[in-house]
């Protein structure tokens, strides 16, 4: 326990000092994964209405495969992404293997089906009649859009958190395409790894502390919201 | 006279192959109300679908004020904004009462002044201005109903959709709302097509009445004509006519027939081109019930002599099934029922006068009653 305890508070210490190593592995963190979060968010958003929406064959075969992909294990995205952006892969020519951007396409493929996943369910939510309601109404196409993400907004919003809290915090697929490199592509869980191998607990239970801390916000405002959609 | 304001021809809908509805002509007037009156399945909700521009039918065509409706999506459109429809459950969006009101509104581009001006009178007339700050999720569903209703006539249709706006209320809330709207309807000359499966719903609010059975117009006219004389024995049937006696003319005499049925003779008024086969259709609130010791009725007055099959009380009425050869329903009160002392196997008589009586033509399939005389 005694090395916990020297640990926690040679941490408390590098933070309060606000140790410059630690402060940039966190902000390349929140950087690569909001990135990652906003594209899959781009991408997922309108997909996931329309698949909330349309009714088409094999749609549930579509729904089944992205929920899977909700719980897509980071390392095999991690060496899918590998072999797609090796010299001598598909990919290879844009050369970003083993930099930050290799992590956000990394990340992407992770976050995508989180927030298309959530969004059919946001959408599906909403009564299904109020579609036809909206139209007989006047409601143009592009209203009838706006007016259906409005009406699953909040669920929406949890949609983009959680993508965000799945890509903040994997390790394995940020280790395989990113190599954690100092100064270049080392993020936060990828240096508690390396930190906890070397021994350096302090530096571990640092930047560990501040991962929690993002889990955690992410969490609060969850739940904030959930609590204000629960009591509308 | 002028253009009607909706027309339908030879508008046939199938789903899945199988045919939900299947209108020869239907017009809407300019300005009248339009009750549209069916059992559930009817296709009374496909029809106001289709009346809505929402739903596109498998053939046929329709005419928005003289003009043949195109299937142009931005012509839709257009025409749509000059509608408005309210259905069976409110369906308003998570915001508050006002904004639900302005919605219509706010979809056609309608400028903020104005949008507010047109939402407080609405919100007024329907009596929920005091709603109007509250999240729309969280008042009763009478209230709802009466926002998806403001909401509609804010938008000053030219032809308002009702599908079953009332179905889902309780007793009291739908008794003052449809004569609230009833009064709304009269005072401005809104075009409505109203759908709804109560009979009484549909005779209160409707200029006209059109009864869909099989996803066809059975009958449509005058809600005084459809009431009073029912064209066909579905329709009598639908509308609360309970016994139905087949019978035939047997002769005619100064305006009045006699109609021989299973156990005695009747006289009914004399209908125009009738003869042979007839359904003498008789209300059982105008029948009248006697026990053999009780005074008689007025001599020109049916009498059928029968034993009570079945007593049941129905709310504050009491409905008494007759064997008197055919079946015989008359409606009578509590105290009544319990003076005569009615109960299964009573010998009673039963009077009703002539003018109560309603002839159909009827088709004769004596096999049909042979068998149905063996069986019942």
């Amino acid at each position: 326990m005694d090395l916990f305890w020297q640990g926690t508070v040679q941490a408390a210490r590098l933070l309060a000092a606000g140790d410059p190593d630690v402060v940039e592995i966190a902000l390349l963190s929140l950087e690569v994964s909001a990135a990652a979060t906003l594209l899959a968010v781009v991408v997922g958003a309108p997909l996931g209405v329309w698949i909330g929406l349309k009714g088409f064959p094999g749609r549930d075969l579509v729904v089944s495969l992205v929920n899977t992909g909700m719980g897509l294990p980071p390392v095999v995205v991690g060496l899918f992404v590998s072999i797609l952006l090796w010299r001598s892969g598909p990919l290879g020519g844009l050369e970003i293997l083993y930099t930050p951007a290799a992590i956000v396409v990394a990340q992407f493929i992770i976050a995508l089906p989180v927030v298309v996943g959530l969004t059919i369910a946001a959408i599906q939510q909403i009564d299904p009649r109020l579609p036809l309601q909206l139209i007989g109404l006047g409601a143009s196409r592009g209203q009838l859009l706006r007016l259906l993400l409005r009406e699953a907004r909040l669920p929406m919003l949890a949609a983009v958190m959680a993508g965000f809290g799945a890509v903040v915090s994997e390790v394995g697929a940020s280790l395989m395409v990113g190599g954690n490199i100092l100064h270049h592509t080392r993020v936060l869980t990828t240096a508690t790894v390396l930190e906890t191998s070397k021994g350096e607990f302090d530096v571990a239970i640092a930047l560990s502390l501040i991962l929690l801390g993002i889990a955690f916000v992410i969490n609060l405002a969850l739940t904030l919201l959930q609590q204000r959609a629960l009591h509308r | 006279m002028s253009e009607p304001a909706l027309r339908a021809r030879a508008v046939h809908v199938e789903h899945r192959r199988r045919a939900i509805l299947d209108v020869a002509d239907l017009t809407v007037e300019d300005a009248e109300t339009l009750s549209v009156v069916g059992p559930n399945g009817a296709g009374k909700s496909t029809l106001l679908r289709v009346l809505g521009l929402l739903e596109t039918p498998s053939r046929g065509e329709l005419w928005f004020r003289g003009e043949p409706v195109s299937r142009e999506p931005a012509r839709l459109l257009a025409l749509r904004r000059r509608m408005a429809i309210v259905f069976q459950d409110p369906l308003l969006c998570r915001t508050t009462v006002a904004a639900n009101v302005a919605l219509g509104l706010a979809l056609r581009g309608v400028p903020r002044h104005e949008r507010q001006l047109r939402v407080e009178e609405w919100l007024e007339r329907f009596a929920i201005a005091h709603l109007a700050d509250r999240p729309a999720q969280r008042i009763s569903g009478g209230e709802a109903q009466r926002v998806s209703l403001a909401r509609a006539f804010a938008i000053r249709p030219e032809i308002l959709l009702l599908d079953e706006p009332f179905a889902a209320l309780d007793a009291p809330s739908r008794q003052s709302l449809v004569e609230e709207l009833h009064q709304l309807l009269r005072e401005t000359h809104t075009t409505t097509v109203f759908v709804t499966h109560d009979r009484d719903e549909a005779f209160a609010l409707g200029d006209r009445v059109a009864v869909l059975l099989g996803g066809e117009v059975a009958q449509i006219g005058a809600a005084d004509e459809i009431a009073r004389r029912p064209l066909s024995e579905p329709v009598a049937r639908f509308l609360g006519t309970e016994t139905l006696l087949p019978g035939r003319i047997v002769s005619t005499d100064d305006g009045t027939v006699r109609i021989a049925i299973d156990s005695a003779e009747i006289t009914a008024p004399a209908p125009p081109d009738l003869a042979g086969p007839v359904w003498a259709c008789l209300r059982s609130e105008d029948v009248s019930i006697f026990t053999d010791d009780a005074a008689p009725a007025p001599p020109s007055w049916n009498v059928l002599a029968g034993t009570v099959k079945a007593v049941t009380t129905w709310g504050t009425q009491v409905r008494v099934s007759v064997d008197c050869g055919d079946t015989v329903t008359a409606l009578t009160t509590r105290l009544a029922a319990r003076g005569l002392g009615l109960e299964s196997g009573k010998h009673v008589r039963l009077a009703f006068s002539p003018l109560s009586l309603h002839l159909l033509p009827r088709t004769e399939r004596r096999w049909v009653e042979v068998i149905s005389g063996l069986v019942g």
